[in-house]
């Protein structure tokens, strides 16, 4: 595993819904996180990847369960399923001093009453009941030096923060452990473009200062994925369909889905204002009762006979990975944009 | 009906619009004498951050809020104050589309049901009825079989939003406003929203009033864009101008904020 | 109006604007009442209110002994014949017992009911029309509500023992006494609700498709509603109920009819409990106390009904549903074996 900060391994989890029958949100996932680099997860929603973090985070609650995975990180080979009566009290372990979650929607769940520096020595001591008051706040108050951010955040309460400290503020506070490992779950969406911006970079020094060895960052967002991550995934229907470096997958996409997202991107360029995209047809299936075969079949302007009969098996180009049965017959190749404009 | 393709005539503006809320201590001003003209049969983008003041001001063009001072045209006539009867026959020309699918809708009500309701003041019925429900479902690419019968929740967000644009088609406006309308759905739906409004913008000559944090999205079909920031308009020109030959400070700011798919790949090699 | 049939006709669009995909078969939507949630609490709370109720309605049809009819002296001991004895007046315990629950329960649905129509109006009118109206009805309602209740209602009463009209003299006249002054609450509560519903979007949205203020009331306010006016109208039934048992105990309510409260007014009158007649006053204070309380109880269990994150599952379907994963799981670990891996 040299190289490898962190192998989740054949991770399947399930929604109990409440028609009693169990939804695959996760089927069969396999993900690596390089040591010291940023791997993105991305995909629309209800494509799995909330769920995934959540069980790589080993927080799953009911209904949702860890039917299956195995994590291997820092020596140490964790069963990630949820189904075992101790399974919590392995996880708890790992929780938080391994493997961190930034989940969605953090910085508005911030108590009111509290203010910063409670919250810190409230997250440590969840840790290590015997940590004084003072070392929790030495410990965050040097984070914060090394990071360039005002100490004085610390006395506020999170109603006299900006969206974008707030979000900056609970980043740094789910990592004053030094996890392994960070999850951090769409960070930025609720953010404008300049505290964006400014998470963005403060998570890029905090991997450079080793605070964390790795980060799985999950959003929708592609140009985002692209300012921050070196390694991209990308997920749809509760599976991965392509995986590579990002600069790759973004120039030579190999999956027709991930070339449907990447011709949807809007961004403030020439090409944007000339070019008409039609969008991807239909919506994301039902994962109760999927489509047979390739899970994308049904809207993928490439559909050949066999993509509805048989799921791809995993092409491998060296570090970059695609499920796809036209990627099979076109090794190698980009996939043609000419389809998509009218 | 009265001729708005002469470009000199703007088919709706706002002239030297303030809008002030009374808050604990003082007054916010969330609009600041904002003026702002609106030209039949083009896309114009309204693009600020939170707090920018975009929402309020869509608000108030479509007399959802009172203004606190200035005014509010349609077509030449002044429409700031109008109440009852005026303000609904208002409401056939100006129609929105708003952020949250899910929202919008009752809950209660069938999709049948809440495309219906606006026609009960045209005495519109039966066939007549159903064939224009087909026709304006048709345009946003749905069947009423697909829809017609079902309760919100049994359908998708981006099916949702346009049965949104479809009920606000109903209504046979000249104007509509879209308020963060594409922000809630997935980046390849949202493609398909805006291709919708375009070509309403093409084929049926509305004009669009893009409301917007993205300014990505404005490049992709906005005819002329406004900047705003804390409640003033900092920029405004046609797309090309705003983006590519930016003059405020602000919108510079913005734009070199936004993370471009392959230009934010070259800075990372560093 | 023929602007968008017309265009759409003739002009060339080509092909759908938005391109279709072929749908997979869409699962049978469930009926909305089917994700409705009866927890056991509710199914126990029906049932004491179903037990009240049908000695109230059902027992006078096979009970042989009338309330008016005298069997005995005064406050006979219980027996074989009379299960709860006699009262003071020697007529049949149950027998009143029967014929007071009936009344009781009839005041307490009319005064609840009345209490919770003129608390929603006033609270939807308050709550969404806003300025100088929510003012002045808030107002009205926070005086009457300043009022103690039991003073109007001692007042009220009095004088109606006096009045000439037929009908306000017995129970109906009781109710809507007490309807007419419990409103208050329910009006605070519906009014603070509507005045949230009223600023989400679809009440936008109807009044841009030329919706009229008191249809958005009744249509797009109201319903999201509901569950605030069935919770509400329970505990206004709840309280009428004791409200009535109040003033009928006092002495001040309607002489000539049964009631429970009294039943209690001539225990105490006859002082059946110096006297040891347990069964004079112990049967409708446990009639009481019950109806209250399965009331309220209902309540709480609707809370869950209408709030699905209050539930809690049962222990044992839990479980069940954990050996169904352990074994889903095992079954997908022999499927993996075989499968090829995903390097992301």
């Amino acid at each position: 595993m040299s190289g490898i900060l962190m192998r989740a391994s054949n991770v399947t989890a399930v929604y109990a819904a409440a028609t009693g029958q169990d939804v695959p949100a996760v089927d069969n996932v396999t993900v690596e996180v390089p040591e010291g680099k940023i791997l993105g997860l991305a995909g629309e929603s209800g494509c799995g990847k909330t769920t995934l973090g959540n069980a790589l985070a080993m927080i799953a609650n009911p209904p949702l369960y860890v039917v299956a995975g195995k994590m291997e990180i820092d020596d140490h080979e964790i069963d990630l399923s949820t189904l075992a009566r101790n399974s919590n009290e392995v996880h708890r372990g790992y929780r938080g001093a391994t493997v961190s979650l930034l989940p969605q929607g953090a910085m508005n769940a911030i108590s009111p009453t509290l203010r910063i520096r409670d919250l810190v020595v409230d997250v440590m001591r969840a840790h290590d009941r015997n940590t004084t008051k003072a070392d929790a706040l030495d410990r965050a108050t040097d984070r914060l030096k090394m990071l360039e951010m005002p100490v004085r955040v610390l006395d506020q309460y999170a109603h006299q923060l900006s969206g974008g400290m707030k979000q900056r503020m609970v980043t740094v506070i789910s990592t004053l452990l030094n996890p392994a490992l960070l999850i951090a779950d769409e960070p930025t969406s609720a953010l404008d473009v300049s505290s964006q911006k400014a998470l963005i970079e403060m998570l890029l020094a905090m991997v450079e200062k080793r605070i964390m060895r790795g980060v799985i960052f999950i959003t929708h967002d592609l140009p985002v994925l692209s300012m921050v991550t070196d390694r991209l995934a990308i997920m749809y229907a509760g599976k991965i369909v392509e995986a590579g470096p990002t600069e790759e997958l973004v120039n030579n996409a190999r999956h027709p889905y991930t070339s449907a997202l990447l011709s949807s991107v809007l961004d403030p360029t020439e090409e944007t204002r000339t070019k008409h995209v039609l969008g991807i047809p239909g919506s994301p299936p039902n994962l109760g009762n999927p489509p047979t075969g390739c899970r994308f079949h049904p809207r993928c302007a490439f559909a050949m006979p066999e993509c509805s009969l048989k799921e791809p098996q995993f092409l491998h180009e060296r570090d970059h990975s695609v499920a796809c049965w036209w990627a099979n017959d076109h090794a190698f190749e980009t996939v043609p944009m000419e389809v998509n404009e009218a | 009906m009265r001729d708005s393709t002469d470009s000199g005539v703007p088919v709706l503006a706002a002239s030297h619009v303030t809008k002030q809320f009374r808050v604990a201590g003082g007054h916010l001003t969330a609009v600041d004498d904002v003026s702002v003209e609106f030209h039949a049969g083009k896309v114009l983008a309204v693009v600020g951050e939170s707090g920018s003041g975009k929402s309020t001001l869509a608000r108030m063009l479509l007399r959802l809020m009172p203004v606190t001072s200035g005014t509010i045209t349609y077509q030449g006539k002044d429409v700031t104050h109008i109440r009852g009867g005026e303000l609904r026959s208002y409401w056939r020309d100006v129609q929105a589309v708003f952020q949250d699918p899910f929202a919008s809708f009752n809950q209660f009500f069938t999709i049948g049901h809440t495309l219906r309701r606006g026609m009960r003041a045209e005495k519109l019925e039966g066939d007549t009825l159903d064939a224009l429900i087909e026709t304006c479902l048709g345009y946003v690419g749905l069947k009423p079989g697909d829809a017609v019968h079902k309760y919100p929740h049994q359908l998708s967000g981006g099916q949702r939003q346009r049965v949104m644009i479809a009920r606000a088609l109903m209504m046979n406006p000249k104007v509509l406003l879209a308020d963060e309308a594409t922000s809630m759905l997935d980046a390849s739906l949202r493609v398909s929203a805006l291709n919708v409004m375009q070509d309403l913008r093409d084929n049926l000559g509305l004009t669009v009033l893009f409301i917007t944090h993205d300014i990505g999205q404005a490049c992709y079909f906005a005819d002329e864009v406004v900047v705003m920031e804390h409640g003033l308009i900092v920029e405004r020109g046609t797309t090309d101008e705003v983006i590519f030959t930016p003059k405020h400070d602000y919108t510079k700011r913005l734009l070199s904020d936004v993370p471009d798919l392959k230009g934010s790949l070259k800075v990372r090699k560093d | 109006m023929t602007n968008i049939s017309s265009s759409a006709a003739s002009a060339e669009i080509e092909g759908p604007i938005v391109p279709q995909a072929p749908q997979a078969p869409e699962p049978k939507a469930k009926p909305a009442w089917r994700s409705l949630n009866f927890g056991p609490r509710m199914w126990v709370a029906l049932g004491m209110i179903l037990f009240v109720v049908v000695l109230a309605f059902i027992g006078p049809l096979f009970y042989p002994y009338a309330p008016d009819q005298k069997v005995g002296g005064l406050y006979d001991a219980p027996s074989a014949e009379h299960i709860l004895g006699t009262d003071n007046f020697g007529y049949d315990v149950l027998a009143v017992l029967m014929a007071s629950t009936r009344n009781s329960l009839i005041n307490g649905l009319l005064a609840g009911t009345l209490a919770v129509l003129i608390g929603v109006l006033i609270g939807v009118v308050a709550g969404y029309v806003g300025g100088w109206l929510e003012e002045a009805l808030m107002g009205i309602t926070n005086i009457v509500l300043a009022i103690p209740a039991i003073v109007i209602l001692i007042l009220i009463s009095m004088s109606l023992q006096s009045t000439d009209i037929p009908f306000l003299k017995g129970i109906v006249g009781l109710a809507l006494v007490i309807g007419i002054t419990s409103w208050p609450w329910t009006a605070r509560a519906v009014r603070a609700q509507a005045s949230s519903v009223a600023t989400r979007e679809h009440i936008d949205v109807a009044k841009l498709s030329g919706a009229r203020t008191p249809g958005i009331m009744v249509f797009d306010v109201l319903p999201y509603l509901a569950s605030y006016i069935v919770m509400a109208w329970v505990l206004q039934l709840a309280s009428a109920i004791l409200a009535e048992s109040t003033l009928s105990m006092l002495g001040l309510g309607p002489s000539g009819t049964n009631s429970l409260g009294m039943q209690l007014h001539w225990a105490l009158a006859f002082q059946a409990v110096a006297v040891g007649a347990y069964w004079a006053f112990l049967p409708p204070t446990i009639v009481l106390t019950l109806i209250s309380f399965a009331l309220l109880y209902l309540q709480s269990s609707l809370d869950e009904v209408f709030n699905p994150r209050l539930r809690r599952g049962k222990k044992k379907d839990l479980a069940r549903a954990a050996a169904r994963r352990a074994e889903a799981a095992r079954k997908l670990a022999e499927q993996i074996e075989g499968r090829q891996e995903v390097t992301a």
